[in-house]
């Protein structure tokens, strides 16, 4: 075990510095408000059946400030989602995105508010990504009229029809099918447009998403699917000394502690995201399991935001012209599965934290910013405030608006045109008629 | 009268017995709903406002009754070059409404397993791909939940998937697509989303086609809030609800009937779309209403011709809309007659029976003057064997003895 630990911080030390090798490779030229910049990405593209993209990512100042700003707003949403569910005014499910923001940002930069995303229920930063707004968020949680699914779709079902954002899914799985449709609808109408479909590494194991990918490569389908790999479990496989594909993504070597190997077993059984992924996956090299659609991995850097980008354009590319792709992102999520899950059962706080230090999304950009003197360490604060106003005053405002009216449990059943009568639960006293 | 279409008089799809035809002309005093829609050439017709001719045909005296009433080719009866509109079989309408409503808007697609080059495993879509391309009729792999969430993926960005599921059972295994996504998502999402799909098959008990392939599926969709279901039993109505269905902006389950395509009868030339919230009135009559649906509706014909025989005057009406029910007319029947038999094909528990019982019991309790009789099949799987298939279902002799119980 000693052994093992050592070789863990050696990888550690190596990989968790990815910032000095970006640091290094920038180019020098100097800033103006909107030169373009190159930024190598702290980690290769490891791709399956196709090219991989190119290291070297363009941006801009400006660029990295938004992503800068977006995240932080990602981040703060969902920590004060998380005070919300606490304080009760948050009730059911609620599942944040916390640490696995760059994924959101990154493919809006990419892409065009026509092109289509699709994801699960971990919805709130990609909806907010696709135009919607803080007061929609909260109101939509807290179950008022404000929100955008006017309080009926809860966190989540997060939709957005004009930002091309198709939700907001609860049955695990079952967007992958849907994303297919929205890419068929897509090649249907010549839209020379792409959809996302976002899954999880446990929907990853779901029937219907073979079947679907399957009819998209035989259709040659602009849909690509992207695998948010924000498992844990890599430690186990590495320790266990595993075969050589697993090593490979279980780079991502956290610190380890024996004690926990044993009893990090499928403790937390919310939805089957607390069981061991190689216990769930006799592949878990998602971006293979395509085999004949081709596939990429971006090991790491599902926390790079940069990367993220440049793999979702690549993606866009390549689907346009040669069908579905598999996009799997490393990932990292902060929060337990859900609020219902402390997370804290099958990792360690020094686990978590570790990951905060080294692989923090928002952490990376502002190094970033930082050392291209883009913005001053007085500015990054000040964004971070501002946020953090937007945020507190979004909530308040949601506080304020009104639950639902009782007519609106029988508004939207149907589209105009029925007048079928429906009955409360009584069938005497609430009568309404469907409009 | 002008603007209706002359009285199909059901052609009998009974094997051997006279052909049914409703001898009398329709009360002018039934209350008519306005017709929903009126566009150019479009005749939205009223289901139960036929004129039905008196047709000479040749009598037979024998009143044999035949179970498992299906449809045979043609008939005695004779076409006259005279009469308007054109015959055709019921999947040949099927396709035809199809046809058109694919000519008409191009966002109307069809998916499912051999819809495409081969034609279709009940020819609904023959010739439908080489006329109309690769990407509007698409075949599909064996994978219903997958193309049947893909084509309400599809109709989520406005396209009008037609998703055939090659026998409805088979769309059991989308189940979860069906409920969550094509029922619920228009109300999840505020009404952002519309689904106007149309998910469509034969089901019912065939021909020793075995349990598993003889599921009558409308009993568990039943519940699924936000989706409209619809059985058609004729040519014509089959090809109006078709049309109806493509156009409705909501997700519409369309259930056929395997025993039903060969059906055949005369339809009007003019386009024509109906209503899908509507039920039609199959024989008009004094003593009792005789509610049904799909393969049944013949079997409640061939007894409601004993029954005249014995000198009793059924109702019938063939409710075709499974949900909504079209309790305003049956509710007009109801208040006329004071007696209800359902006759339908589901099983006992938690069939379309069970709840238009409920629905009946609750909203025209004092209009009864017995309770509500429910004629459905039994509550097991269907056998292989022909004779004790033949006993799962409901026939004709039953329904003739229930109608003499309730009319006592």
């Amino acid at each position: 075990m000693a052994l093992s630990r050592l070789s863990h911080r050696a990888i550690g030390s190596n990989l968790f510095k990815p910032f000095a090798a970006a640091a290094a490779a920038v180019s020098s030229r100097p800033i103006s408000s909107d030169a373009s910049l190159t930024i190598e990405t702290s980690v290769p593209f490891t791709a399956h059946n196709c090219d991989a993209p190119s290291r070297s990512v363009a941006t801009s100042p400006s660029e990295l400030l938004s992503f800068f700003r977006d995240m932080a707003l990602m981040r703060r949403m969902e920590i004060a989602a998380d005070s919300l569910y606490k304080a009760k005014l948050i009730r059911g499910f609620c599942h944040l995105y916390d640490g696995q923001e760059a994924v959101a940002v990154g493919m809006e930069a990419a892409i065009t508010r026509r092109d289509c995303i699709i994801t699960a229920y971990r919805d709130h930063c990609t909806f907010l990504g696709r135009g919607g707004t803080l007061l929609e968020v909260f109101a939509e949680l807290m179950g008022r009229r404000d929100g955008c699914s006017k309080g009926k779709g809860g966190s989540m079902h997060f939709y957005r029809k004009e930002g091309g954002f198709y939700g907001g899914h609860g049955i695990v799985g079952a967007q992958v099918p849907l994303g297919c449709g929205l890419a068929f609808a897509q090649k249907y109408s010549k839209d020379e447009t792409v959809t996302f479909a976002l899954y999880g590494d446990g929907a990853a194991n779901q029937g219907q998403l073979f079947e679907a990918l399957n009819i998209a490569a035989l259709w040659d389908l602009p849909a690509i699917l992207v695998c948010e790999n924000n498992h844990f479990v890599s430690v186990l496989v590495l320790t266990l000394g595993l075969e050589n594909s697993k090593l490979e993504y279980s780079i991502i070597a956290l610190k380890l502690s024996f004690g926990r190997i044993k009893c990090s077993l499928g403790l937390v059984n919310t939805d089957g995201m607390g069981t061991a992924e190689w216990r769930a996956a006799k592949s878990p090299a998602y971006y293979k399991r395509g085999d004949y659609v081709p596939g990429l991995k971006m090991l790491v850097d599902g926390m790079d935001v940069l990367a993220v980008k440049q793999a979702c354009k690549f993606a866009k590319e390549h689907a346009l012209k040669n069908g579905p792709l598999i996009l799997e992102m490393d990932t990292y999520r902060y929060h337990g599965h859900s609020m219902s899950d402390p997370g804290s059962t099958y990792r360690t706080r020094d686990e978590i934290s570790g990951v905060r230090q080294e692989r923090d999304p928002i952490e990376r950009v502002r190094k970033l910013l930082l050392s291209h003197d883009i913005a001053s360490e007085k500015d990054l604060k000040d964004i971070e405030k501002e946020v953090r106003k937007e945020v507190d005053d979004a909530i308040a405002k949601a506080k304020e608006s009104p639950m639902p009216d009782p007519s609106d449990l029988f508004t939207n059943v149907y589209v105009k045109g029925l007048g079928v009568e429906a009955f409360g639960a009584d069938r005497k006293v609430v009568r309404a008629t469907l409009p | 009268m002008a603007t209706l279409f002359q009285g199909l008089g059901l052609v009998t799809p009974l094997s051997s017995s006279n052909s049914f035809e409703s001898n009398k002309l329709l009360h002018p005093s039934r209350t008519c709903r306005s017709i929903s829609e009126r566009k150019d050439g479009i005749f939205v017709v009223r289901s139960d406002a036929r004129v039905s001719q008196l047709l000479k045909r040749r009598a037979r005296t024998h009143d044999l009754l035949v179970t498992n009433a299906v449809a045979t080719q043609g008939g005695s009866f004779v076409a006259s070059t005279s009469k308007p509109g054109h015959e055709l079989l019921l999947f040949e309408a099927l396709r035809e409404g199809l046809e058109e409503e694919m000519e008409r808007d191009p966002c109307v697609c069809v998916m499912g397993e051999d819809v495409g080059h081969y034609g279709g495993s009940y020819k609904v879509t023959k010739d439908l791909a080489t006329k109309f391309g690769d990407l509007r009729v698409l075949d599909t792999p064996i994978a219903e939940n997958s193309f049947t969430g893909m084509g309400i993926g599809a109709a989520m960005t406005g396209l009008r998937p037609v998703v055939e599921g090659m026998n409805m059972g088979f769309l059991l295994l989308a189940f979860n697509q069906i409920s969550n996504n094509c029922g619920m998502l228009h109300y999840t999402s505020g009404g952002q989303f519309k689904i106007p799909i149309v998910i469509r098959g034969p089901g019912g008990v065939g021909r020793q086609l075995g349990a598993e392939h003889s599921q009558r599926l409308e009993s568990y969709f039943q519940s699924i809030p936000g989706i409209q279901m619809v059985a058609c039993s004729t040519p014509y109505n089959a090809k109006g609800l078709m049309k109806a269905a493509i156009r409705s902006e909501n997700p519409v389950i369309l259930f056929e009937h395997v025993l039903l395509y060969n059906l055949k009868e005369r339809i009007p030339d003019e386009e024509y779309v109906l209503s899908l919230e509507e039920a039609e009135m199959v024989r008009p009559g004094e003593h009792v209403t005789i509610l049904t649906y799909s393969r049944m509706r013949y079997h409640v014909m061939q007894a409601a011709k004993t029954l005249v025989n014995k000198g009793y005057d059924p109702e019938v009406i063939d409710i075709r809309s499974l949900k909504p029910f079209d309790l305003h007319t049956i509710g007009n029947s109801v208040k006329k007659t004071h007696r209800v038999l359902i006759v339908e094909e589901c099983m006992r528990t938690g069939g379309i029976g069970a709840s238009l019982t409920a629905a009946i019991t609750e909203n025209f309790h004092d209009y009864l003057d017995a309770p509500v009789v429910c004629l459905s099949s039994q509550d097991v799987p269907t056998p292989y064997a022909g004779t004790l298939e033949e006993w799962t279902v409901v026939q004709p002799p039953q329904i003739v003895t229930a109608v003499e119980q309730l009319c006592q």
